[in-house]
Formats: structure tokens, C-alpha cells, sequence
């Protein structure tokens, strides 16, 4: 090693070739030669699904758009839908929309006070919005509650206040959606709360029937249970005594989501580090103040995204009582095509539908995800 | 932790046994009170209703008990996998009502797996296009009622045109208002044998796979699998083949008079059903998928990356391995949701238990018997999956010292 010296270049080592810039990492070539056209392969399905795409979206602009027919002449009240039917598969009959929208939305309430049914929609979405802001987390969300579902339900039924009386049996379409899944859920979670305690408690008593009650719910479907409720419900009641089918669907719908959340906010309770009970018992607090001073308000807080989650599939799942023939927002559109001039436009009736479901479900996945972000923060660096 | 027990130190070491009180202030005595009292208003309850229904019943003459099972259904089902007349009886229709729902469920469950991982493991492409795709196929079909996709899918392939004007997509393939027609071939014996050997085979691979595996963590020396496996899942069943006589007779489906002839039909119920709940399920599993890869340390693809290993391999050898210890317990609720959700076909009227049973009462007017059927049967399934489901989880959890 000693005869090398510093200054001779080494032999048969090569001087590096000049190298040219790298490549640019930002802008949006750069963007899209990392994110577009990696590899050969990553060009290959960019290509493929740039093609789908841009074929898909002219091919739905065209029926949705372009080809559409957004109305229908009249021949006196009947509508002449034989334009709808020659452009069948090549533009969207819109006209059906247009023409049974009020139905769709409201099914079959008094054509005149359609205002009240669409005031409850609008109190309804206020309801959710208000108590989605964190700022009214606190005991000011059970006045407001009380005060809006009362106002709701005077507004429904009327009779009070120079408001015309509306039976139960004509009430239809996004109203019912809305009352099937809220007030489900407000009763379903004491419910849960309740179970999910009880499931953790010493007493093997309770601890056996909340498990049975969970269990059993869990491992039927949600149909199974509407059914029980509009044929088996009557027979268990005393003769004379009848509860309206809307209730008794209410009655399964809450006891089904009670279940599931059930096993949500157990799974808070059980993800609470065991110090956090043991501390509240080392100052003495009985088991209901431990609970719900220190047990539930954590325990929940930790749960809040997949409660969320939970709420948006049940959401969805009021849909299921339309085979038990209640008139909820499903329901109504499946009916609007029963006539038959406007038989055979089930697509355009279903894309609608599905559209304002989505708008509350992405809205509700949307604010979950957010909260979520937001709850976690602390963890995050 | 047995022998820790009898050791007297730790014994003396929990609380000291108090003699009962019988005072509200031992905690004991109120336990046993508060239970007393709730499972009596409970029993009182049951009892309440159990009362009016037998009063109920005895006052609309509807009778009671499984008696009506060996009657006569005479109910119509259009697709059974089993012999089935309308002279058959109810127990016997309802049975070609459980298969159907099996059919469904497995075959639903099978191809949502499949549909769902794709979909999951395209949302994390490095594609933005093909990841933002993914994403939207996601946010869409969870964010739509299952029963909705449902009826809109069985409008679809309602609104397709009659057998005469049939669409075909592919040679022998047709598609119809009255369903899929697929060519098949005439089932006979040898084919039996043929399925059989092909299972045989997938089972001896299994092993082989097993056993090589053995070796290499013996002597370090990977050995290839496939040939071997290639050999015995497609050469077995080929060679009991050929020994029987290799029959071929293609059934192609033909349009004959107002209707097809041959080949196998997928009726438009099933068909609807069976793309809405895989299409649905699929959703919800792409995002477990993803949840469970992204739960797998990023060290981890970055150790495979350095020992050479391509994308792929460390995908299916490194991370998949330890990402479904996080994907099979959200997986198997999808299984049982999947489930229980195939008992939406009663609204588009395949004929699955929920419909056959639900017509059954109406015929019989027995709600109380054709109620407890269906849930009976879904309780065995779900809890036959669970059971399946728990044993997988079990065998794959990390084994911890």
C-alpha cells in the first residue's frame, strides 16, 4: 500500500462520464412521468384507462345530456311518452323525472301541503348539520332535538294551528327515509349503550341475555326482522290492541341497529386502558358516575368514526322496508313506473333516487373521515 | 400460570373472603337483586306475548307446528339444483330454497374476495389514474342502498331485448331479457370422475407445496413448486379423461322457435342479484384490503426491497402474508353481510329461502313457523361461518412467544 501515492490517478479506473441535470422532480411533466408513466406497464394501463374513460364519459354525456328528453307533450292530462320509448338506449327520458318528482319525493301527500313534508326535510338536514359542529357538543343538543321533532311532527300530522290533518297512511317518500332512520338511531343508541355495558358487566345474568340479544340480531338479516314485525308483531299483541305498520317497522329497524352499535361502542368501552376504570373506583365514584363521567365520554369518543359509519348503513338499510310495502323514498320510485305510460324507465327513476342517497351518505362519510383527522390529531407529529 | 396458583404467597394475595350481608351496602346482595329483577321482567314479558299469541291463534284457527312440512307445496321454482316438482313437499321446497341461497352466497362470496382485493390493491397503485378510479368505484357503491343496485341492475337486464334479438357478445354466448345462455358441455360420468381427480390433484399440490417447503427450511435451497403442481392439477384429471374415453359433446345453446335450446342458462334474477351483491361487497372489501396492506410497516417493503425482491413478489412473500392478520376479521363480516344481504333476491324475486319460506306462510298462513325457518337457517350459516372464519384466523395469527 505504501508505494501508491495520493497524487497518481488510480490505473485502470476510468474518470466519471459528465452526467447531465437530473431530472426535473417538480412541475407537471415531472407529475405525470412519476405518477402517469412510470413503467411500461403503469403506461400501458394509463393509455387503456384514459381510453375507457374518455369513451365512457362521451357515451354517458350523450344518453344523460345530449339525447335527453326533459319533457313530454300532453294530450289533455295523459302524457304521449312515445318519444321517450323511440329513443330508448340512446338518450335518458328525464320526463319521467320531471313529471313524478313530487311523487317521488313526498309519495302520496295532500298535493297542496307538499310544503310541510319538504320543511321537515329541510329541519331534518338543519338537525343533522347542527349537531354535527363540535361547538354544541354539550346538553344543549337534547333541547334542540326534542323542539325539532316536535315541530316535525306537528308539520306531518297537522291538526293543530289552521294545519289540515294528514292520516299516517298518506305520508311517503324522503320524509319516511328520514324518520325511519333518525328517530332508529336516537332510540337505537341507549339501547346500545345499555347492551354494550351490559355485555361487560359481572353479572352473568345480564351478561347472557345482552349476549343472546346481540347474537341472535346479528346472525339474521334485517329482513327476517321486518317481516316478524308486519306478520308476527299482531299476534303477540292482545286482541283489540294494533300498532300501525310504519311503528312496528320503526320497533325493528331500532332493535336491529341497536345491536350493531352495540358492538361498536363495545369495542370503546373495551379499548379504554383498564387505569382509567380502576382510577374512577379508587376515588370512590359509584357505577353510574364512573360510567358516565369517566368511562362513556372516552369510550365514545374513541368510537365516533365507526359510529359514523354504522349510522350511514343504516342510512341505506331503511331502503329494506320496501318489501314490507312502506312508502319511503325507495318505495316511491319504484312505484312512480308502475303507470303504465311511464313503464320501462326504471334507470332514470333508480339514477335519481341513488343520487340523493349519495348526497347524505358522502356527505356523513365525508364529515367522518374529517372528524377523524381532527380527533387524532393529538397523535399525529 | 398453573403452577402459580398453588403457590400459597399469591392465594394470600387477593381479596379477603367477607361473610355475606344481607344489607343494599354489599355489593354481592345487589348484584343478585338487580339480576333477579331483570331477568324477571324479561320472563314476564316473554310470557306476556307468548300468552297472546296462543290466544291469538287458538281465536283465528291458524295451526300450529312443523305439520305442514310433508304437505304438498305446490309452489312453482324456477331454478333448482336439486330435483323439484310443485307435488313435492314444503320441506322439500324449502330445502331448494337453502341451496339457492348457498349458491349464491358462496359463489358471491368467492368472486367479491376477488372483485375487492383487485380493487383494493388498485386504489394503492402508483397509477394516479387507476388509484383515483378505484377510489371513486368505492366511495360510489358504498354510498348507494345494496337493494337500490339491485333493482337497477334487474331494470337493466330486464330492459335487454327478447331471445330473437338477443345480444352476443361472444360466439355461443347470448344475451337476453330471458338471461345468459353459456355453452356447456353433456355432463356425464367420466366428467364426475374427471372434477374428482381435479380435486385429488389440487390436494396432493397442497401437500407437495408442504413438503418442499419443509425441505427448504432445511437447507435454505427454494425449490420450484409449479411443474410438479401443474402436473397433477391439469394432467390428473386429463389422463382420468382420456381413460374413460375422453366424451366431448359440446351443448351450445341455439335459438329455437321463440326460445333458446341447450347449453346453461343464468336466469336475469340471478344474475342481477348475484352482480349487485358482489359489485356491492366488493366496496366494502377493497377497503379492508387497503386498510390491511397500509397497516404493514413501510420497513417491511423496503427489507424486501433490498434483498432484490420485485413489487409483486414483496406484495404476495412479505406483505400480503402479514397484512391479513388485519383483513381477516373485518373479511369475515363481510362474508356474514354478504349473507344475510343475499336475502334481498326476494325483491326481484329469486327464489331464494327468504321467498320460498315467505310464500310458504303466506300459503299456510303459519308466520310464526315460516319466520322461525329463516332464521333458523341464517343463524347455522352465519354461525358456520364464523366458526370457519375464526379457525383461518387462528391458523394465520402471529404466533407470539
Amino acid at each position: 500500500m505504501s508505494d501508491l501515492t495520493l497524487t497518481s490517478p488510480a490505473s485502470g479506473v476510468p474518470e466519471a462520464a459528465p452526467r447531465t441535470a437530473p431530472m426535473r422532480a417538480v412541475g407537471p411533466i415531472a407529475w405525470m412521468r412519476q405518477n402517469l408513466f412510470g413503467s411500461w406497464w403503469s403506461t400501458a394501463v394509463t393509455l387503456v384507462l384514459a381510453y375507457l374513460i374518455v369513451r365512457w364519459t362521451i357515451g354517458f354525456v350523450e344518453w344523460a345530456f345530449a339525447n335527453a328528453i326533459w319533457s313530454v307533450p300532453y294530450q289533455g292530462n295523459q302524457p304521449q311518452t312515445q318519444i321517450c320509448r323511440d329513443m330508448k338506449g340512446v338518450g335518458a327520458c328525464w320526463a319521467v323525472v320531471a313529471e313524478k318528482h313530487r311523487f317521488i319525493l313526498f309519495g302520496t301527500y295532500p298535493f297542496e301541503e307538499h310544503w310541510r313534508p319538504a320543511l321537515v326535510c329541510l329541519l331534518f338536514v338543519g338537525l343533522y348539520v347542527f349537531s354535527a359542529i363540535r361547538r354544541f357538543w354539550n346538553w344543549i343538543l337534547v333541547p334542540v332535538w326534542v323542539v325539532t321533532l316536535t315541530v316535525i311532527g306537528i308539520l306531518m300530522w297537522g291538526g293543530v294551528f289552521g294545519l289540515p290533518y294528514v292520516p299516517q297512511e298518506r305520508w311517503g317518500g324522503l320524509p319516511i327515509t328520514l324518520i325511519l332512520s333518525t328517530f332508529g338511531l336516537a332510540l337505537a343508541f341507549p339501547l346500545a349503550i345499555l347492551v354494550a355495558l351490559g355485555r361487560r358487566s359481572r353479572m352473568p345474568a345480564i351478561k347472557m341475555l345482552c349476549v343472546l340479544y346481540v347474537e341472535l340480531i346479528r346472525g339474521v338479516p334485517l329482513i327476517s326482522l321486518l317481516f316478524m314485525a308486519s306478520v308476527m308483531f299482531p299476534l303477540f299483541l292482545p286482541e283489540g290492541m294494533n300498532i300501525d305498520k310504519l311503528l312496528r317497522a320503526q320497533v325493528a329497524i331500532t332493535l336491529f341497529a341497536g345491536a350493531y352499535l352495540a358492538e361498536v361502542v363495545r369495542a370503546g368501552l373495551q379499548a379504554l386502558p383498564r387505569g382509567q376504570y380502576e382510577a374512577a373506583e379508587a376515588l370512590g365514584l359509584s357505577y353510574w358516575q364512573k360510567t358516565g363521567l369517566i368511562i362513556l365520554p372516552q369510550a365514545l369518543r374513541l368510537v365516533i368514526p365507526p359510529l359514523v359509519n354504522t349510522f350511514i348503513g343504516f342510512f341505506k338499510d331503511t331502503s329494506l322496508v320496501l318489501i314490507i310495502g312502506i312508502f319511503d323514498l325507495l318505495t316511491a320510485g319504484k312505484t312512480a313506473i308502475v303507470e303504465p305510460a311511464w313503464q320501462g324507465f326504471g334507470v332514470e327513476v333508480y339514477v335519481t333516487v341513488g343520487a340523493i342517497y349519495l348526497v347524505f351518505c358522502f356527505a356523513m362519510s365525508k364529515y367522518s373521515q374529517d372528524l377523524e383527522r381532527e380527533l387524532n390529531r393529538h397523535r399525529r407529529r | 400460570m398453573s403452577s402459580s396458583a398453588s403457590d400459597p404467597r399469591l392465594v394470600s394475595a387477593g381479596p379477603p373472603k367477607r361473610p355475606w350481608r344481607l344489607s343494599w351496602a354489599d355489593e354481592r346482595v345487589r348484584a343478585v337483586v338487580w339480576q333477579v329483577l331483570v331477568v324477571g321482567l324479561v320472563l314476564a314479558i316473554v310470557w306476556w306475548l307468548w300468552r297472546n299469541t296462543v290466544h291469538n291463534l287458538e281465536v283465528r284457527r291458524i295451526a300450529t307446528g312443523f305439520g305442514f312440512l310433508g304437505r304438498e307445496a305446490g309452489l312453482p321454482i324456477g331454478e333448482t339444483l336439486i330435483e323439484y316438482e310443485p307435488t313435492d313437499t314444503y320441506l322439500r321446497a324449502l330445502t331448494v330454497g337453502v341451496l339457492n341461497t348457498l349458491k349464491v352466497a358462496g359463489l358471491g362470496i368467492l368472486l367479491a374476495t376477488v372483485l375487492g382485493t383487485l380493487v383494493g390493491i388498485a386504489r394503492l397503485s402508483q397509477n394516479w389514474l387507476l388509484s383515483k378510479l378505484a377510489g371513486l368505484y368505492v366511495e360510489i357503491i358504498r354510498d348507494v342502498p345494496l337493494l337500490l343496485q339491485l333493482l337497477f341492475w334487474y331494470t337493466i337486464l330486464q330492459g335487454l331485448p327478447g331471445p330473437r334479438q338477443s345480444l352476443n357478445p361472444l360466439p355461443h354466448v347470448f344475451l337476453s331479457n330471458r338471461g345468459m345462455k353459456l355453452p356447456f358441455i353433456e355432463w356425464g360420468q367420466a366428467h364426475w370422475f374427471t372434477l374428482l381427480a381435479f380435486v385429488v390433484g389440487i390436494v396432493l399440490t397442497v401437500f407437495y407445496a408442504r413438503a418442499m417447503r419443509a425441505k427448504q427450511y432445511a437447507d435454505g435451497q427454494p425449490r420450484r413448486v409449479w411443474p410438479a403442481g401443474l402436473l397433477l392439477i391439469l394432467g390428473l384429471p386429463l389422463a382420468v379423461w382420456a381413460a374413460l374415453g375422453a366424451p366431448f359433446t359440446p351443448d351450445l345453446p341455439a335459438l329455437r322457435g321463440f326460445n333458446f335450446r341447450g347449453g346453461i342458462t343464468v336466469s336475469p334474477e340471478f344474475f342481477a342479484l348475484l352482480l349487485g351483491l358482489v359489485t356491492y361487497t366488493a366496496g366494502f372489501i377493497a377497503e379492508i384490503v387497503r386498510a390491511g396492506i397500509l397497516s404493514v410497516n413501510q420497513g417491511q417493503w423496503e427489507a424486501a426491497q433490498a434483498l432484490g425482491l420485485r413489487r409483486g413478489e414483496i406484495l404476495r412473500k412479505i406483505v400480503l402474508p402479514q397484512a391479513l392478520r388485519v383483513i381477516v376479521p373485518p373479511m369475515t363480516s363481510q362474508y356474514l353481510n354478504l349473507t344475510k344481504n343475499s336475502s334481498l333476491a326476494v325483491a326481484i324475486g329469486y327464489q331464494d329461502i327468504v321467498s320460498i319460506a315467505n310464500t310458504t306462510l303466506n300459503q299456510t298462513g303459519q308466520a310464526i313457523e315460516g319466520i322461525a325457518i329463516i332464521m333458523l337457517v341464517y343463524l347455522t350459516i352465519s354461525l358456520s361461518i364464523s366458526l370457519f372464519m375464526n379457525w383461518y384466523n387462528a391458523r394465520i395469527a402471529l404466533v407470539e412467544r
